[in-house]
């Protein structure tokens, strides 16, 4: 019998093309999903080399990062140059190289991440890779799937292969059960604030134990999502039948006989009893709070009973860090997480822009206003989380608490487009990442869940969403 | 590629730990479509105001080190997104090796695939060369790939670790597609092989 393996050794076996006697893999590429602001630089060395798509089939591109998410963006204009023509330029190479396109206008069009799923194509033990960190996203169908530059995205384009070494196995098991308010963003949030942003630099994290089988398919996408915020290119969860059920049936699945073919491997997907990981990180599911970041690295989160801390809590480099961020956030230490105001809220991105999401914001928000003074944007993953939405009655939810609801895209998560934060203002977010300038220049973001987002837009500052939910059972 | 040549040159000290993509390129520079120019962006918001006025204090605006080619920096360098565009950045600038405790996956790989060595050292070692490159630009450290180590203004040496194959590829300047297709034929076999194993795909 041969040494028992985990999830992300099986996975890589049955992808290697060929090895180099220094360990360096030729890897092949099963799915490749290209946006507009990371490809034209590789569809032009293409180009100029004179060489084609090696696979155009197993390539699909969506433009998401770049367009405006307001409702007359049907009318076909961008109104800003430079993104008007990456979306032409991403146009042009779809067709010029033939690989699968969603152009904006397409119902089906929206964040890359959210769209590869959807359709189905991204499949349980796949290779998937992408010129974009949350990649990692669709690990959540246990695919290994991570973030590449452009460099790799033109090797890929040429070749459906990449060189790599093989990463290390990192174990991360939430065990027992979460409780009431606490969802898969204040996990993926709580591992980053127990490992660091550099603790799962080098590793494929599995993430495994009773918490995440209890989460829907898209509670895993959350999860391992952010997988890159902790260091991980990326984050694997075990196929299981949830995955399954979520995957049947949709545009891009496996039909049939091949259906069946595929479920018989995908059922051997797992972590052999007994295998070898390099790191095991263990969290008790009871334990977690609601979460929310209070400075500029994901790292920074606190449970929301907290207060914001100060840079001498810190050792090393960590505490320059803190004071930098402090000073960014316009924050005092020992200032309770509940008295800092907010002035926007934003729902939506590759970590939190699904129908789930959307739908729990929703129950906190129905029949509740936004406070006075707060500017509030929806923003749903794809075309058809809108419209599943509005088919539920959600988008009514939004505006009648004085929310904008929007097109799809990444809008103001990395705000390329016009979405973004004003100078000094502070933002709930549901996205993934609170860096400096991230949501806008001098813009300032608190990391959370869409239920703790939906709360801080009716109170008008961080909120703990289990006191609205407590009212609403007594 | 350019061949990566032994480099001489002024190393600038940028101790912060976590330094992201966002900081060494913000996203409103992403919108271009090519490699080149992108220079005079690096580190966009930590080098100048709003009015686009240089911050004297910013380490790369001091005039010690407006020639830097090497990079002392803090743990967990490049983290964030794969934008390719934060090595674009920095290679227009003129960085040719950047030294830290730790870099983020993707970030160390684009580094590679464009001409630039990052190089891992332990914390004690980064200190000793943060040290040396405080001193300014009369303080020139040499980066030896060929041989694998770093020799301080003082002429201490410091020995580091780089993969054969990346250093391989960058002191030929290598370029990866040619070299994988090369390799057509085992990649046709493979497809060969996975169209009966998993026709699916």
């Amino acid at each position: 019998m041969s040494a028992p393996k985990t999830l992300y050794d099986k996975i890589w076996d049955a992808h290697v093309v060929s090895e180099d006697e220094d360990g360096t893999c030729l890897l092949y590429i099963d799915r490749h999903l290209v946006h507009e602001v990371t490809s034209p630089q590789a569809f032009e060395g293409l180009r100029m080399a004179g060489r084609k798509v090696h696979a155009p089939e197993k390539t699909i591109a969506v433009p998401d990062h770049n367009v405006p998410t307001t409702t007359d963006r049907a009318s076909g204009v961008i109104e800003n140059e430079e993104s008007r023509i990456q979306v032409e330029a991403l146009d042009k190479n779809a067709k010029e190289f033939g690989v699968n396109y969603y152009p904006v206008n397409d119902v089906r069009q929206g964040i890359v991440h959210i769209v590869g799923p959807e359709q189905g194509w991204t499949l349980p033990g796949m290779t998937v890779v992408c010129g974009d960190s949350h990649t990692a996203t669709h690990g959540a169908f246990g695919a290994l799937a991570h973030g590449i530059g452009t460099s790799e995205v033109e090797h890929v384009l040429a070749t459906q292969t990449l060189i790599q070494k093989k990463s290390k196995n990192m174990k991360v098991e939430i065990t027992g059960h979460l409780r009431p308010g606490v969802t898969a963003k204040d996990i993926t949030l709580s591992v980053i604030g127990a490992t660091g942003t550099g603790g799962g630099t080098g590793h494929v994290i599995e993430y495994c134990g009773e918490a995440i089988r209890d989460l829907s398919m898209e509670g895993r996408m959350t999860v391992c999502n952010m997988a890159i915020e902790g260091g991980a290119r990326a984050g694997l969860i075990a196929p299981d039948e949830k995955t399954f059920e979520y995957v049947k049936g949709r545009a891009h699945a496996p039909k049939g006989a091949q259906w069946e073919a595929a479920l018989n491997w995908w059922k051997t997907l797992y972590t052999d009893e007994g295998a070898h990981f390099d790191k095991v990180v263990t969290i008790k599911g009871e334990d977690i709070e609601p979460v929310v970041t209070w400075g500029t690295s994901p790292e920074d989160v606190l449970p929301i009973s907290g207060v914001v801390p100060a840079p001498e809590d810190f050792t090393g480099g960590k505490v320059e860090a803190a004071k930098r961020s402090l000073d960014y956030m316009g924050l005092k230490p020992g200032t309770k997480l509940t008295d800092i105001k907010i002035d926007v809220v934003f729902i939506g991105s590759c970590t939190n822009g699904r129908i789930e999401d959307l739908r729990a914001a929703a129950e906190v928000l129905k029949g509740r206003k936004m406070a006075p003074g707060v500017r509030g944007m929806v923003v749903p993953g794809s075309g058809l989380v809108r419209a599943q939405a509005e088919e539920e009655g959600l988008d009514k939810i939004f505006l009648d608490a004085g929310f904008e609801w929007r097109m799809a895209g990444c809008s103001m998560c990395l705000a390329m487009n016009p979405d973004q934060l004003a100078e000094g203002e502070r933002c709930a977010s549901t996205s993934n990442r609170n860096f400096e300038g991230r949501q806008g220049y001098k813009g300032r973001t608190h990391l959370m869940s869409p239920q703790m987002a939906a709360a801080a837009a009716v109170t008008g500052h961080l909120t703990d969403v289990r006191e609205m939910m407590e009212l609403e059972d007594a | 590629m350019e061949k990566f040549e032994k480099v001489t040159g002024i190393a600038a000290p940028m101790p912060l730990v976590n330094i992201d993509t966002d900081m060494i390129i913000p996203k409103g520079f992403l919108k271009t479509i090519k490699r080149t120019g992108l220079g005079v962006h690096a580190f966009d918001e930590m080098r100048y105001d709003r009015q686009g006025n240089e911050i004297p204090d910013f380490v790369l605006n001091k005039p010690q080190y407006r020639e830097a080619s090497i990079l002392i920096a803090g743990d967990n360098f490049g983290c964030g997104s794969s934008r390719e565009h934060a090595p674009w950045a920095l290679a227009d600038f003129g960085i040719k090796v950047i030294v830290s405790t730790s870099f983020a996956d993707i970030f160390y790989n684009n580094s590679f695939k464009n001409g630039m060595l990052p190089i891992v050292l332990p914390q004690e070692q980064v200190d000793l060369l943060m040290k040396d490159a405080e001193k300014g630009s009369n303080a020139r450290m040499t980066v030896d790939l060929e041989n694998q180590e770093i020799t301080t203004s003082e002429g201490e040496t410091i020995k580091f670790d780089v993969d054969p194959f990346k250093k391989h590829c960058l002191l030929e300047g290598l370029d990866d597609i040619g070299l994988t297709l090369a390799k057509a034929a085992a990649i046709d076999a493979f497809e060969a092989k996975a169209a009966q194993a998993r026709p699916w795909v």
